[in-house]
């Protein structure tokens, strides 16, 4: 068993404790929104070292290319041009995919038992080999990250290189960023990194700018320094407020030990019923009427 | 009408068959289901193949499912009107849970208990197929909105709980309602049996063959 195995926090479809004598440093990636300058190094870097190569696909008439996550595009450049006051246009520039949340709801909606792994470091990571297809994971997440791929029917996401962080290296994308944007380290150090630079543009007339680890969703290991904080839906969407939406968690939830018993009740009042009174049947002197 | 004296016909073969496909396709569904509803199930994927199989066949035996469901409903709609008698026949529930059940209403061809399960089936079905369609991966799900995916996934679940709970009543009054299930296997009941739980469907199955 690989060591990597006996750090895992969460299991999807498992209802004991999973193996996680290990415990390791939480880890996070920050993408510095204001650093980036959209060259796509990080796209390129991932599709080599993953070893995925999307279809090539036609010019939508935008820089976004390819223009969504896929099954083979786990990071994709979102571009957003947008005037967060009148006659005064900003290009945002951000890196999309998956968030690594502390409480994912991918894990809590995949009904295939070990296809979602959570490691002490925070990494929530795919595991295809048992993966059913049936996307229940893209139903539990509120970034909308995971896709189904065309080509085998399992879904596929980023995975923080957690091949990569597990042997001491960072992950792919930061080591191909060449301006400082992306950036990998502890959680904590990522924090304080994150700390530095709000205030340096607080400085440069951003003083709304803030740091992206929502706590809808027990914070995320992959975080944003965002310029706009207060309105994160500039930047392509980013939602506010994310959460495992009501319905899954009620779904996921309450429902799933509650219909369970409920079943085998219903089956064990019959058994009891018959026990106790017996079978209905029809009386001899009828049948001779 | 059997020539046997004592026997009375309740189904014909092709509703017996109908029956069966509705039932049988009803617990694949079920078992399939229930796989990937709750970890406590999921080695019940094993009996079609693996989770991906599982996940692969369900929605088409649920269409099959569907269909047969529909033929039935159109058959039997009509007996399943609820009358003043079915009410009465509610007010002696307790006696008849109990087998001590006398002076019981002139019940029909379905009593109030058959009833039901077929009016909860003729909601949960519809509602499990359109919902079913709406997270059916990977052919329609992507044309849907991601909150009416969400809505649709627990409603499949809820619809589907309420609709195995009545099939297991079902399932269960059939077996202690003695001579009940041969209605559906050999498609004959005898006499007493039709006379003692569905005395006015009796008499009016009767008078059909007298004509």
């Amino acid at each position: 068993m690989p060591l990597q195995s006996l750090d895992i926090t969460r299991r999807s479809a498992t209802t004991t404790a999973s193996p996680h004598q290990r415990q390791t440093a939480e880890v996070a990636k920050l993408i510095d929104v204001s650093k980036c300058i959209g060259c796509k190094a990080c796209q390129v870097a991932c599709m080599e070292w993953n070893d995925v190569r999307d279809e090539i696909g036609s010019n939508a008439g935008v820089l976004d290319n390819p223009p969504d996550l896929s099954g083979a595009s786990w990071t994709v450049m979102r571009y957003s041009e947008v005037e967060p006051e009148p006659g005064k246009l900003e290009w945002l520039i951000r890196k999309d995919g998956c968030m690594h949340c502390t409480d994912p709801g991918c894990l809590k909606a995949c009904p295939a038992p070990g296809a979602i792994i959570q490691y002490s470091n925070g990494i929530v990571d795919f595991h295809e080999e048992n993966c059913i297809g049936c996307g229940y994971c893209i139903t539990g997440c509120p970034f909308n990250i995971p896709r189904i791929s065309k080509k085998d029917g399992k879904v596929y996401k980023c995975t923080l290189c957690s091949d990569r962080i597990a042997v001491g290296l960072e992950p792919a994308c930061i080591k191909a960023c060449p301006t400082g944007s992306l950036v990998f380290g502890t959680k904590e150090d990522m924090k304080q990194h994150a700390a530095d630079r709000i205030v340096d543009l607080n400085r440069r007339g951003y003083p709304n700018a803030g740091l992206y680890d929502p706590p809808g969703v027990g914070g995320t290991h992959v975080m944003y320094v965002l310029q706009h904080a207060d309105r994160p839906n500039l930047y392509h969407g980013l939602p506010k407020d994310p959460a495992i939406s009501p319905m899954v968690a009620l779904w996921k939830g309450v429902t799933k030990p509650l219909m369970s018993l409920g079943i085998g009740l219903a089956v064990l009042a019959g058994f009891f019923h018959y026990v106790k009174a017996g079978p209905n049947e029809v009386e001899e002197e009828e049948t001779e009427k | 009408m059997s020539s046997e004296t004592n026997l009375v016909q309740r189904h014909d073969t092709n509703e017996r068959i109908n029956h069966w496909v509705l039932a049988i396709t009803f617990i694949l569904l079920a078992l399939s289901g229930l796989a990937l509803f709750h970890p406590a199930f999921f080695f019940l994927t094993n009996l079609f193949g693996g989770g991906t199989w599982s996940r692969i066949l369900h929605p088409f035996i649920g269409v099959v499912m569907f269909l047969s469901f529909l033929g039935m409903a159109a058959k039997v709609w009509k007996d399943n009107h609820i009358t003043g008698a079915d009410r009465e026949w509610a007010r002696h529930f307790g006696e008849i849970l109990a087998n001590r059940a006398k002076n019981l209403p002139e019940i029909g061809k379905y009593n109030l208990g058959q009833k039901y399960v077929f009016w909860v089936l003729v909601y949960a079905i519809p509602i499990l197929l359109v919902t079913g369609v709406i997270i059916w991966q990977p052919y329609f799900t992507p044309a849907f909105p991601i909150n009416l995916v969400r809505f649709a996934v627990l409603i499949h679940a809820l619809a589907a709980f309420i609709a195995i709970i009545a099939i297991i009543i079902h399932i269960y009054a059939a077996i202690w309602t003695r001579g009940s299930i041969r209605a559906m296997t050999r498609g004959t009941v005898t006499v007493a049996w039709a006379k003692h739980h569905h005395p006015a469907w009796y008499k009016e199955v009767s008078k059909e063959v007298k004509q």
